[in-house]
């Protein structure tokens, strides 16, 4: 195993420290939720009182349902838009402004988030004076744009299972003379629905974590989740904050398991 | 490819369905992605405007065509621009090279760990990416401040005598940069090792290579695409990053995303803030290009 120049020990300690370096921080934030103190890190003794200040906190109640209305409809869409993508760039070969197409697709993974947001407000804006449509800004228009970088991602994750996968089927059914509509909803999406659902996964993620294209393109009726937050921690800690990541890292956890288990059950299915 | 399955004419519905595969996407793209930058090209040749929209038409009955560059002779007179993009790239630069520096031996490790480990380990990398990036930013801000983690281990250490100011310095951006996208590069280099060749290591092995020639000679170059791949993710994204400057930076700490937006949000200026965002994005066409180019070849290498 060992066939060039890096020792086990060299890279076992490097992993622990990087592991320590990327997990360390969570940890002490959510330690620090269970804190008595207002003073976030002077320990004081175990409290579950910033749990309680969360959960009477309407402010922060409404913007996270809001956050996740738009993060589900959101990563519906994009999920529906990527796939296509998907199949456009893979299964489609040639067509018109193909490489085009491939550009705007790709462009979004590596865009600043600044660029994005300012370019989409600047769009609403002009379609408003142009066409009367969106009518100001808000959950709709948080939408849209979350959708445009998003399927993006999914896009990927498709693509990648869609050039994986074996074409036997495929030809196959065509050669019985099955249609191409056919043969994209009897074989490739039961096949890519896997890739489709950790598309859809991490649509819906990164919905709910997006703050600064959000910003430009809300509305004054429309504070989604990380809005308030930045808000709250720009001008220091605060404890509730630490109790909210510690509700956030909870339920992504067990969300990680329980998708884990599912895709590992459709696998063994379609095996 | 598909059309070519069966050569009969295809069906009504089925053109149908052909075009609204490429097409739906296409033209969700060209509306809510190439037409916004467009527009925003046009209006940083406009002059601002008290009111709504806050600049002036291109286009005007009276005067007919109406451009003007004096955003973008701003940009170069004012030295806040000029200092906010190198400042911005010389962080991104230095902080992708520390990715590097942190990411590869992971990578590595991951990659030449035992099968059963080795989901494990890739799953605790990604992880931290499906928490809140906001949080672990936050997170953050209470391990460096005054009373914070690193400074409670630096005084028990002995190491300072008093608390030292991290928080609210380019030391915490730094940090914080290398912390968020650390994953960005452990994944495509790992993709990139993953792949290697055991068999070469062994034949440089015995034709009596050193194993810190093998690894300098075969594995190296071998992972250059996902390098590349890797220093791009990072860089790219925290060339244009706000939320880190904002939180972790000091008053001084100039990057261009975060002047953007405190021109947009705070002077309300919208055509400098469209002139700055045309530049950044003239900025990054080449990286952008560079790492398409390099995706491309390792997704061809990975088949």
């Amino acid at each position: 195993m060992r066939r060039d120049g890096r020792s086990p020990t060299f890279l076992f300690s490097c992993l622990c420290f990087g592991f320590a370096f990327l997990y360390v921080p969570i940890l002490v934030m959510i330690v620090y939720s269970f804190n008595d103190s207002r003073l976030v890190s002077v320990w004081t003794g175990f409290s579950l009182r910033w749990y309680g200040a969360l959960w009477e906190n309407e402010q922060i109640i409404d913007a996270a349902l809001l956050s996740l209305r738009i993060a589900f409809v959101s990563a519906t869409l994009a999920t529906a838009l990527g796939t296509l993508a998907a199949l456009a760039i893979t299964r489609m070969g040639r067509f018109r402004g193909r490489a085009l197409f491939s550009g705007m697709l790709a462009a979004p993974l590596v865009m600043p988030e600044v660029i994005t947001g300012l370019s989409l407000l600047m769009l609403f804006v002009s379609l408003e004076g142009a066409i009367g449509w969106p009518l100001g800004r808000g959950a709709d228009t948080i939408t849209i744009a979350h959708i445009t970088f998003s399927m993006a991602y999914v896009a990927v994750v498709v693509q990648a299972r869609l050039t994986a996968m074996d074409r036997a089927l495929e030809e196959a059914a065509m050669d019985l003379g099955c249609r191409p509509m056919g043969v994209t909803f009897d074989i490739i999406l039961p096949l890519i629905a896997p890739a489709m659902l950790s598309g859809w996964l991490l649509a819906f993620t990164l919905s709910l974590d997006d703050l600064v294209i959000a910003s430009f393109v809300s509305g004054p009726e429309s504070s989604t989740l990380p809005m308030v937050i930045y808000s709250k921690v720009r001008l220091g800690i605060t404890p509730d904050v630490n109790a909210l990541a510690a509700v956030i890292v909870a339920i992504v956890g067990i969300g990680v398991a329980v998708a884990g288990w599912l895709m590992a059950r459709m696998a063994r299915t379609a095996a | 490819m598909m059309g070519r399955g069966p050569s009969v004419a295809l069906q009504r519905p089925e053109r149908l369905w052909r075009r609204t595969v490429a097409g739906v996407p296409y033209l969700w793209l060209l509306v809510f992605f190439l037409a916004p930058f467009a527009i925003v090209l046009r209006i940083s040749f406009a002059d601002p405007l008290i009111g709504q929209p806050p600049f002036t038409p291109l286009y005007d009955e009276a005067q007919g065509i109406q451009l003007t560059a004096d955003n973008y002779r701003f940009l170069t007179e004012d030295d806040l621009y000029w200092v906010s993009y190198l400042k911005s790239m010389r962080i991104a630069a230095v902080a992708t090279l520390l990715c590097l520096l942190i990411g590869y031996p992971m990578a590595y490790g991951i990659a030449r760990a035992r099968a059963v480990w080795r989901n494990v380990l890739l799953l605790l990398v990604i992880l931290p990416f499906w928490t809140s990036f906001l949080l672990r930013v936050y997170a953050w801000m209470g391990m460096l401040s005054g009373q914070g983690v690193v400074n409670k281990a630096l005084l028990a250490l002995g190491l300072v005598d008093q608390p030292v100011q991290i928080l609210y310095t380019d030391l915490a951006v730094y940090l914080g940069i290398v912390y968020t996208y650390l994953p960005f590069m452990i994944l495509p280099l790992y993709a990139t090792l993953e792949r290697l060749d055991g068999e070469l290591l062994d034949a440089a092995a015995d034709l009596g290579g050193r194993p810190r020639q093998a690894f300098l000679d075969i594995t190296l170059p071998l992972s250059a695409p996902g390098v590349v791949a890797g220093s791009m993710l990072v860089f790219i994204p925290a060339l244009g990053e706000f939320v880190i400057p904002s939180l972790l930076g000091g008053l001084d700490t100039l990057m261009i995303g975060r002047t953007l937006y405190d021109e947009f949000f705070v002077n309300r200026d919208w055509p400098l803030a469209s002139a700055v965002a045309s530049v950044l994005v003239l900025i990054l066409v080449l990286p952008i290009v560079v790492f398409q180019r390099f995706s491309q070849l390792d997704r061809e290498a990975a088949r």
